[in-house]
């Protein structure tokens, strides 16, 4: 069998004196679709951001793609795509100005680069507008390019933080369409959600935070929203209860 | 795709921080037109207060100069990373396999260029207003080194205040006495060109003001990691 794409193990994260995330292990096998779920404060973006390699674990090992961060951060980062609620994009640019930027810090240039971000544009139903500067979009076309810039570099793994804040219900059908697609193709997707349908439709599993561990790690396949909402009620009131 | 174990090299992603920070501004214009209407606006009232006698005028004159640069440079380290904030970018940048540094020197360039743009379409409209000339090549070679070492302090401390709440104001505040050394080298050294003073005098305080910038320059390297980071 071989080994899992992403390992954390004991891994803790303090803030001053604030403990956000304690002692996680948590295995995710290359090609997984994972919800992130949780109350908010639980520690799903924390540990999201450990994943996208912008904060160091205060203890604990994390191990991605094979690679130790932060020992290893220049090789776990190149693995990685992160979408944010954010758009992470330039609204000043156009669309190709902002991929062509962010395929230089991934040191892609000439042909290829081009290539590649034409088929991306095309992908992400951007070829129209290509060239009309971010802050011209909606809502939903600017999240549909921060997928195409995460895509850019091919990454294994996809970071998602609630990618689907602020958008209305076309865009949000454009935007589970392409996860279907990167999930098909093989990409090891990581996604915060409130949305337990979602979870439930787009994941084949869940896992549950709460006060910073792990509450229940379930397969979701299967599983309507109903059945993944009883038992992400269950799994936190225990969480709660056990923990006073 | 093959993925690299290595860092993007560094000058090429220094290289595209910088175009990409000029193309955004010559599409925006929005830092630029700030900086140069404050600083003309600074110069217009500075010109009304200061009804001096020609003597005065030339020693107060550099005073006016680098008063103005640096606070027209402040808010302009101001927006350049409030705008990398804004939509996450920076974040963005910090997820990509890149030497940390390159941010700092890839901004660094950016806002250099935009603060001696600034300072460069001063010195013209001052030698009108003022009736002084202060068009000069070693006026022009101070200005370079002051507004560069303005842009090295200002850089790293834009990286620190742009996390904080009230980073309008954060910023001046700590920038102004770090950048202190900068301005004093900078106004005895015009005021030396100015007032035609033997070029050992101003030369000295040229030497000190590049030497200066040496220094903030590898102390602002060095510390850039460590404020980027968390």
């Amino acid at each position: 069998m071989s080994r899992p794409i992403i390992e954390a193990q004991q891994l803790s994260k303090v803030y001053g004196a604030l403990p956000v995330l304690r002692s996680i292990d948590l295995a995710i096998e290359k090609g997984q679709f994972v919800a992130l779920l949780g109350a908010n404060g639980s520690g799903k973006t924390t540990f999201l951001r450990l994943l996208a390699g912008l904060t160091k674990p205060t203890s604990g090992a994390l191990r991605i793609g094979g690679w130790e961060f932060p020992k290893e951060a220049a090789a776990v980062r190149a693995q990685i795509g992160v979408v944010g609620h954010q758009l992470l994009l330039y609204p000043a640019l156009s669309a190709r100005e902002n991929l062509r930027f962010f395929a230089r810090l991934y040191n892609l240039s000439g042909r290829a680069a081009e290539a590649r971000i034409d088929a991306l544009i095309e992908r992400v139903g951007l070829g129209l507008r290509a060239d009309d500067p971010v802050r011209t979009f909606s809502r939903g076309m600017g999240q549909r390019l921060s997928i195409a810039r995460a895509l850019l570099h091919n990454p294994h793994i996809l970071l998602l933080d609630e990618p689907y804040t602020g958008l209305d219900q076309d865009a949000s059908a454009m935007l589970d369409s392409l996860l279907q697609e990167a999930y098909a193709e093989g990409h090891t997707i990581i996604m915060i959600t409130h949305g337990l349908d979602r979870a439930a439709r787009l994941a084949n599993r869940a896992v549950i935070l709460s006060r910073g561990k792990v509450a229940l790690d379930l397969p979701t396949a299967g599983m309507d929203e109903r059945l993944l909402a009883a038992q992400y009620a269950a799994a936190l009131q225990t969480a709660e209860g056990i923990r006073g | 795709m093959q993925h690299r174990r290595q860092n993007t090299p560094l000058l090429k992603v220094a290289y595209s921080i910088a175009v990409k920070d000029v193309w955004a501004e010559f599409r925006s214009k929005e830092l630029l037109s700030a900086m140069l209407l404050f600083a003309l606006l600074s110069l217009l009232v500075f010109s009304f207060a200061l009804e001096l006698d020609r003597r005065a005028r030339a020693e107060a004159i550099s005073g006016v100069l680098w008063v103005t640069v640096a606070f027209a440079a402040i808010l302009g380290l101001n927006r350049s990373m409030a705008l990398e904030r804004e939509q996450g970018c920076l974040e963005a940048m910090l997820t990509a396999p890149i030497p940390r540094s390159a941010i700092m020197y890839g901004k660094l360039a950016g806002n250099f260029a935009f603060a001696l743009i600034v300072g460069l379409i001063l010195l013209p409209v001052m030698t009108i207003l003022y009736n002084i000339s202060l068009i000069s090549l070693p006026l022009v070679g101070v200005l370079a080194a002051g507004t560069l070492g303005l842009a090295i302090v200002g850089t790293l401390l834009s990286a620190m205040t742009a996390q904080t709440r009230s980073r309008e104001t954060l910023l001046p505040l700590v920038m102004l006495p770090i950048a202190l050394p900068i301005v004093i080298a900078a106004v005895r050294a015009s005021t030396g060109l100015l007032s035609g003073a033997d070029s050992e005098v101003w030369g000295a305080w040229a030497a000190i003001l590049t030497a200066v910038d040496a220094v903030y320059f590898v102390a602002c390297s060095l510390l850039f990691d460590f404020v980027i980071e968390e």
